[in-house]
């Protein structure tokens, strides 16, 4: 199953590092991480996106709270929270195509954040499923490049 | 220890290294200087009350360290200057991490400025360590070298130990600040579980006066908690017999006749019927490691399962238990002490059947008047030194029937690579441990190919007068890889045989100064053990030439079910 890891680390050189090279030395699938910073500056919160049974998650988990540099780790699909990514994407422009792939762009809640003679970027925001299905249906008008952020997720307030 | 320097005083980094060192009551320090340390080996000249010992090369200071910690229990600490220096202490570092031993590893670096660079004796050693320590640093401002120093410490010593690694540019250790210590550390992201949940401890306790056939499963944990006090006095009371790991030897008197002597691949026949049969298994400090447990869906089936750890990530990591009790094992064993019942089920039955079994295979081998046994060599040691020594070994077939024939005592009195099986450990380990024990023997079983790994450290027990008596178990063979070639691979007796290029032990051992003697039968290995024992004036090498292809029984091939041990090298039995 597909888990959600949000991780509170010190915001140190090497913290990345040492949750990557943890994924790897042990073994464990890492699907995406994304870092940042959070309201304290000294602590940046790390979004990692994994998949495995209970007993793997629970190493996961476990394995994630022994190194030094976390400070708090919780698996956020095991509680009720709100998960986003943003796909930038770059697009083949054509005069047949351009009003069909504006349509498209309204149906994904997407926007226009460039747009030359033969060409359009794009960005859509939302849950993973949802930026999947935005790449398939853009597809067929000729991707010529893309790029993920990665989930961010957070837990949903009181 | 006393401080030298007052706080506010303004020191150099490299004062500020001895200052935090005296403060953490540093006896000694397993070094070796380089470019990178030129200011601290300056510094360190005027030192007087830490005590540097220099090695012949940086792996044997890691291990010097690491037999230093585990025989007295506090840190060891080394240090070694940046590149080379830097990457020859890796094995040791890999060693202490797979056998939790608190050590604290300093390592020169080049200037700040010139990291990245690729410059003269670079190496990225917080890079190469990360996976292989219990964490790092790299001390970028003279400002952080004092509480760096205090963290590493801290984290090596608590919880469960193991190495730390404190990366130091040339320009810090040369920088001034005015001196602060820390009185405490806190590190939010490091909160070891001492105390056990007392509901969990209830319920142990229940299951332990229900069980009929209980066993104890004991590991290094309970040595490294210092909980040998309260294992004997909970085995002793309720009739449980107690199997250790190759770390927790010693933890329950060997000669007690509830122990077990060790489980897994080369265990006793007893321990490991006694783990297929038992009807509750109790770990303790234990890590269900594939030694242990060979094929781990065939291991103690009929078991419901309690598991105390300190370390979380060791509980349900290979072996789904029952009850996961997560604490220190002092904690554990003496909460559980608290809250047993009077009254438990009777052990007659059981105890009787383990009798039975230790009666059908004993651990045995035949003594021939011109041949000599490495059995007869370490059970004659044994006693001799009455199981009150510190043993000490390398990795091979002599380790393995040190764990068999050797009847240790005492915690902390065997001192062994468990975790990452390090050739060349034994004798380096076995001189740091003579420089924390002096009340009793300290004595190695080395190999005759592991010997000549960290042969160079010789020299170091030389100069330093360390009493270690190290018995060379000579086979002329890789006896161990030999032993495997026998049973699994055709007899492809590919490169394991030493014969023709060992050096004569007893001539190499007094080319560095080392008295020496030899011994090829039992009456000749009983004078020179009496020999050994009786000289502290320095080291002392007995060249024990020992009959050439025994092998260790009892065995469980790699990746096979205890059940399925092999008991002797003509016709392999299976256990029934
Ligand atoms: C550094 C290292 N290299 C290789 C091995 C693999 N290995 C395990 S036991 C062994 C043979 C050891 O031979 P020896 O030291 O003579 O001890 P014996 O088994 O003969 O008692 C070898 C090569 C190892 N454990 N460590
Ligand atoms: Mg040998």
């Amino acid at each position: 199953m597909k888990h959600i890891i949000s991780v509170l680390v010190e915001n140190r050189f090497g913290s990345l590092n040492r949750v990557a090279a943890m994924f790897s030395a042990r073994g464990f699938n890492l699907e995406s991480i994304s870092i940042g910073e959070t309201e304290d500056p000294e602590i940046s919160r790390m979004t990692i996106v994994t998949r495995g049974d209970d007993q793997i998650i629970n190493q996961v988990l476990k394995q994630l709270n022994r190194l030094i540099d976390t400070i708090k780790v919780t698996d956020l699909s095991r509680q009720p929270h709100v998960e986003r990514e943003l796909l930038l994407m770059t697009l083949k422009l054509s005069k047949t195509t351009q009003h069909e792939i504006f349509e498209l762009i309204d149906v994904f809640k997407g926007k226009v954040v460039d747009i030359k003679q033969k060409s359009i970027t794009i960005e859509v925001i939302g849950s993973p499923d949802k930026i999947n299905t935005s790449i398939d249906i853009f597809k067929p008008y000729g991707i010529k490049e893309l790029a993920r952020s990665g989930v961010v997720a957070i837990h949903r307030g009181e | 220890m006393e401080a030298m320097h007052t706080t506010g005083q303004i020191l150099n980094g490299s004062e500020i290294f001895f200052e935090c060192l005296r403060r953490e009551n540093v006896e000694y320090i397993f070094g070796y200087p380089g470019g990178a340390l030129l200011k601290v080996y300056e510094t360190l000249h005027d030192v007087e009350d830490i005590t540097h010992i220099l090695v012949r090369h940086e792996q044997g200071a890691t291990h010097m360290a690491e037999g230093y910690a585990r025989s007295t229990g506090k840190p060891g600490v080394v240090l070694v200057t940046s590149g080379p220096g830097a990457t020859n202490t890796v094995t040791g570092i890999a060693n202490a991490y797979m056998d939790s031993t608190p050590m604290v590893v300093f390592t020169g670096q080049v200037p700040s400025s010139l990291i990245g660079n690729d410059a003269f004796q670079e190496a990225d050693i917080v890079g190469i360590t990360r996976p292989i320590t219990k964490h790092n640093f790299l001390v970028k401002d003279v400002k952080e070298l004092a509480i760096t120093i205090r963290k590493a410490f801290y984290l090596a010593t608590t919880g469960r130990p193991g190495p730390v690694v404190v990366d130091m540019p040339k320009d810090v250790l040369a920088a001034t600040c005015p001196f602060e210590w820390p009185e405490t550390v806190e590190i939010r992201g490091f909160k070891p579980t001492f105390k056990c949940h007392k509901n969990q401890i209830e319920k142990a306790a229940h299951k332990i006066a229900k069980a009929k056939r209980p066993l104890l499963y004991v590991g290094g944990g309970v040595i490294t908690a210092d909980a040998s006090e309260e294992l004997r006095t909970l085995a002793i009371k309720y009739n449980i017999p107690v199997t250790m790991t190759l770390q927790g030897l010693g933890a329950f008197p060997g000669n007690h006749p509830l122990s077990m002597g060790m489980l897994g691949m080369h265990g006793t026949y007893w321990a490991n019927q006694a783990v297929n049969n038992c009807d509750l298994l109790i770990a303790v400090g234990a890590r269900f490691d594939d030694r242990v447990t060979g094929k781990v869906d065939a291991f103690a089936t009929q078991a419901y399962k309690i598991h105390n750890d300190i370390d979380p990530t060791n509980v349900d990591k290979n072996i789904k238990v029952d009850l996961p009790i997560v604490g220190d094992s002092k904690d554990f064993l003496a909460s559980l002490l608290e809250e047993m019942p009077e009254k438990t089920e009777s052990r007659e039955a059981w105890l009787a059947d383990i009798e039975k079994w230790r009666k059908k295979c004993p651990l045995s081998y035949t003594v021939e008047p011109d041949s000599l046994k490495t059995e007869f060599v370490i059970e004659e040691v044994s006693k001799q030194t009455a199981g009150n020594a510190v043993v000490v070994t390398d990795v091979g077939q002599h380790q393995m029937w040190t764990t068999q024939f050797y009847t240790f005592m005492n915690p902390r009195s065997i001192i062994s690579s468990g975790g990452l099986g390090t050739m060349g450990y034994g004798l380096p380990a076995a001189i740091g441990a003579a420089f924390g024990i002096k009340d009793r023997p300290v004595v190695l079983f080395c190999g005759d190919g592991g010997f000549m790994m960290n042969i160079q450290e010789l020299v170091t027990a030389v100069y330093c007068k360390v009493p270690v008596k190290i018995f060379l178990i000579n086979n002329s063979y890789l006896g161990m890889v030999r032993q495997w070639q026998e049973l699994f691979h055709k007899e492809k007796y590919s490169f394991t045989d030493l014969a023709e290029s060992n050096p004569d032990f007893v001539k190499l051992a007094e080319a560095f100064g080392c008295k020496a003697l030899m011994a090829d039968n039992p009456e000749t290995a009983k004078e020179a053990i009496r020999s050994a024992l009786a000289w502290n004036e320095g080291p002392v090498v007995v060249d024990c030439r020992v009959a050439r292809k025994e092998m260790v029984f009892p065995m469980v091939p790699a990746g096979g079910a205890i059940s399925d041990m092999l008991l002797a090298r003509l016709n392999p039995k299976t256990m029934v």
